[in-house]
């Protein structure tokens, strides 16, 4: 009961900070500056359709890959807690499962293979429409999952995966340092080590759609192992 | 009056109020989702201007004139950013909360005191 009110109080604090806030919003009338330099420079210099992937990709580019590194630091931590003998299970590890029906089989079957290209349209498409890497790999992570969900014996090939996962990283950070390179110091992620192309088509934007490409590996295969390591073991 | 900045903050009010008021601890996630979700709409409502569209320069907006006709875009990439990380952070969370309740079978918070000062 104590506690309740406790909780009470504290709910009616941040009220108090929040309904003023409310009360003296008013909507912006004009982009700041920061952002008025990326919308024109987005375009102009960088090729990019989709103001937020150019911000994303290449203005904070070094964030994003900060982010990358943040996604792979916790599916690490997942498989750490999930490794084979550091669960003490005196539970029976036998649990005896109905088979999936034939209609979800097929059903799923028929899915996959069409989620899964969805995915790639979107992180393919992240320079020109709403979507990109993060996007496409969590649609990609979704395939596995229903894999998981119809098919209790289905096992992902480890070592593909972690091939797939290792790959896109270590090229990532190599389109960091090939924009040092050819691009001159401060240029770290730079996406014009590419030509441009023209404005609008999937070959535009530089190195962009590459880079989202391989974000987009690396998010759905990591998601996609921390489904494996969450899914539990039945053998 | 932004009737979706009262949605967020209502969001993120609902969330704390979970996470003091749970005891079961996949509620208390669920409460700080609620919570990231309510923050994550403030943000973007915050970079909403009125009568713009979305920032991508496809035929609906003339490039010469794009500054005056999309919303502010750093808001949506700062969001965007905050979603895969309230993902994985997530993930993580739970993770340790199956690890617990193996250990215990127990999910209620009142069960783990070791940390407790």
């Amino acid at each position: 009961m104590i506690k309740k009110i406790f909780s009470l109080i504290i709910i009616a604090g941040l009220l108090t900070v929040f309904i003023p806030i409310i009360l003296n919003f008013s909507f912006q009338t004009d982009l700041p500056d920061v952002a008025k330099s990326y919308v024109e420079k987005g375009s102009k210099d960088l090729g990019a359709m989709n103001i937020v992937t150019a911000i994303i990709v290449t203005f904070r580019g070094l964030d994003t890959l900060g982010e990358v590194a943040v996604l792979f630091i916790a599916a690490t931590g997942i498989a750490v807690l999930f490794r084979k003998n550091a669960i003490n299970d005196k539970r029976p590890k036998q649990i005896s499962k109905r088979d999936s029906s034939e209609i979800l089989l097929t059903g799923i079957r028929l899915l996959a293979p069409v989620i899964l290209i969805f995915g790639i349209y979107i992180f393919l498409n992240g320079h020109l429409s709403p979507g990109g890497g993060f996007q496409g790999g969590a649609v990609i992570a979704t395939v596995v999952l229903l894999l998981f969900l119809s098919d209790s014996s289905y096992k992902i090939n480890h070592k593909i995966f972690g091939f797939i996962e290792s790959f896109s990283g270590v090229s990532y950070v190599i389109i960091g340092f090939l924009g040092l390179v050819l691009m001159g110091a401060d240029n770290f992620l730079d996406n014009r080590i590419l030509p441009l192309g023209e404005f609008g088509t999937i070959l535009s934007a530089g190195a962009i759609p590459i880079i989202y490409t391989l974000v987009g590996l690396k998010v759905g295969t990591e998601l996609a192992s921390v489904l494996d390591n969450m899914k539990g073991d039945i053998e | 009056m932004n009737l979706i900045l009262i949605l967020g903050f209502m969001l993120l009010a609902i969330g704390f109020w979970g996470m003091l008021t749970q005891k079961n601890m996949i509620k208390i996630v669920i409460g700080l989702t609620i919570a990231e979700v309510g923050v994550q709409i403030i943000m973007i409502s915050i970079g909403y201007i009125k009568e713009r569209t979305a920032p991508i320069l496809d035929s609906a907006v003339p490039l010469a004139d794009a500054v005056n006709k999309v919303v502010d875009p750093i808001p949506q990439a700062l969001v965007l950013t905050a979603i895969v990380i309230g993902v994985a952070v997530n993930a993580l969370i739970l993770s340790f909360i199956i690890r617990l309740y193996k250990e215990k079978k127990s999910l209620s918070i009142d069960d783990y005191k070791e940390m407790k000062w």
